[in-house]
């Protein structure tokens, strides 16, 4: 089982928590179980290719999972997840 | 034991090496720390290239703030190598310095031998008391101090996140600030832009900004840029600045900016919020990875909401855009370790950062290039641009 931060864009997907649970030997497994508790978030999470979107950043701890071994990395019990999402808020420059 | 100050001197004198002025001009700049333990008025003819200051008084409580290896080889000096004597001699004795010692004749012989003098810019008795806090910081200093008035920082935005930067950049003296932003003070904005006033509803901001620094600290010029940054515009923009701020509101202008400010060599210190929650990352060029190296692509338009559209909690920009000035200081004064490779997440709610490493992607279509095959074409351009900015819209 691993903690899983959830990002404000993905909130509402998720009931509004801020970190939920999720079990999981592998981080796409724990990914997986996320999305069949929260389907919401599967288009957000995953490619039509079944892989992350490249513009999702999945980290096991502070590193990213794409230096590990992406979706097969191995998740132990004290594990965290952090999901990263690019955010641009700030100041209107251009549109 | 009573002594005289003469006897107390030949006795410190036995104890500690002198090393002349010809063998310190061979040292300079070859690992060795240099110390000019004068007072601060007496600086203005000069110092040694390269010498940092403690004035005698302080040495003791500064040193290990500026030396804090006790083997590392130090050459003190003051003016005639009185004082700096008795300061190797406390160094060595007291302290537990292994290797300190004493320019015989001082500055003077020195300057008299004709070596090099570096003219320290000479601060006005008004600029010796404005930043003199930051000049009683071993990291700051006068070297330092001079660093930020000699810096030219450009922000991106005289907004949420800028605001709060640019005063405290312009408080801190780094002498050049520009601003780009094309809009004008709205009271909506008014709740987090803190550098803008009710009486100023209407006027550019980049004026209403200047107005503000001006306020806060004449020696500050501030550059206005009231336009839009875009890809034509982008390189003539941002040429010449040493360090840009980066806290636009959408994914088009931050990959313009990665592209155009690694074709040049400036680092960027950008940030960015929403809601309850802030990231904040240094992109050096050269140093570290980039922005398309942690973020590979833009996410589609349902996934990046601006904060205009989401609300942001006032006082949020305020810490990350101090979090940015902090790490533009950093990068003027060369103190401390930069934000890069890494990436700081605030979450106000939770009351609680966590950091991220950020890797250089080997394949990054930008920073895995020699910079200048960049082409202008290429600037912030994506495969599926076209389609990204329709979605967009």
């Amino acid at each position: 089982m691993a903690i899983i931060r959830i990002p404000p864009v993905l909130r509402p997907s998720v009931g509004g928590e801020r970190e939920v649970t999720a079990e999981g030997a592998t981080v796409g497994e724990v990914l997986n179980n996320l999305v069949g508790a929260h389907p919401a978030t599967r288009d957000q999470l995953f490619g039509e290719d079944g892989g992350l979107n490249r513009y999702v950043n999945v980290y096991l701890n502070d590193e990213d999972v794409r230096v590990l071994d992406g979706l097969d990395t191995v998740v132990s019990g004290a594990d965290g997840l952090v999901i990263l999402p690019a955010m641009a808020g700030g100041a209107s420059l251009s549109r | 034991m009573t002594q005289s100050g003469s006897e107390l001197l030949r006795h410190v004198k036995e104890q500690i090496k002198e090393v002349d002025p010809s063998e310190v001009a061979q040292l300079l700049g070859e690992g060795v720390v240099v110390v000019d333990c004068r007072e601060t008025e007496e600086l203005a003819a000069g110092m040694l290239p390269g010498a940092l200051h403690i004035p005698r008084s302080y040495l003791e409580t500064r040193i290990e703030g500026v030396v804090p290896d006790r083997s590392q080889r130090v050459i003190l000096y003051c003016a005639s190598g009185i004082r700096s004597a008795f300061g190797a001699h406390t160094l060595m004795a007291d302290m537990g310095y292994s290797d300190v010692e004493s320019m015989a004749g001082g500055f003077t012989l020195w300057k008299d031998r004709g070596y090099e003098v570096q003219v320290p810019r000479s601060f006005t008795a008004e600029q010796r008391e404005r930043y003199s806090r930051h000049l009683l910081v071993p990291e700051v200093g006068v070297e330092g101090q001079q660093k930020l008035l000699d810096a030219r920082v450009l922000l991106l935005g005289a907004g949420g996140l800028g605001s709060p930067t640019a005063l405290y950049l312009a408080a801190a003296g780094v002498g050049t600030l520009g601003i780009v932003d094309d809009d004008v003070v709205d009271l909506s904005n008014l709740q987090r832009q803190v550098i803008h006033t009710t009486d100023r509803i209407g006027t550019p901001k980049v004026d209403s900004a200047a107005e503000t620094i001006k306020a806060l600290n004449p020696d500050v010029a501030v550059v206005g840029y009231p336009t839009r940054l875009d890809a034509s515009n982008i390189m003539d923009i941002i040429q010449g600045w040493d360090i840009i701020v980066d806290g636009v509101d959408n994914f088009p202008t931050r990959y313009l900016l990665n592209d155009a400010s690694i074709r040049l060599g400036i680092p960027v210190v950008s940030a960015a919020i929403l809601g309850f929650e802030g990231q904040l990352s240094v992109f050096a060029p050269g140093r570290g990875p980039c922005y398309r190296c942690l973020f590979r692509q833009p996410p589609p338009a349902e996934m990046a909401p601006s904060c205009g559209a989401n609300g942001v909690l006032g006082v949020l920009p305020g810490t990350m855009g101090l979090l940015q000035a902090t790490e533009v200081i950093k990068l003027i004064i060369g103190a401390g370790d930069p934000l890069i490779g890494r990436l700081l997440m605030y979450d106000a709610l939770a009351a609680s950062f966590t950091e991220l490493k950020v890797r250089q992607d080997p394949e990054c279509p930008i920073c895995s290039r020699d910079p200048n095959e960049i082409a202008d074409e290429e600037l912030g351009v994506f495969p599926d641009y076209e389609a990204f900015c329709a979605a967009s819209g």
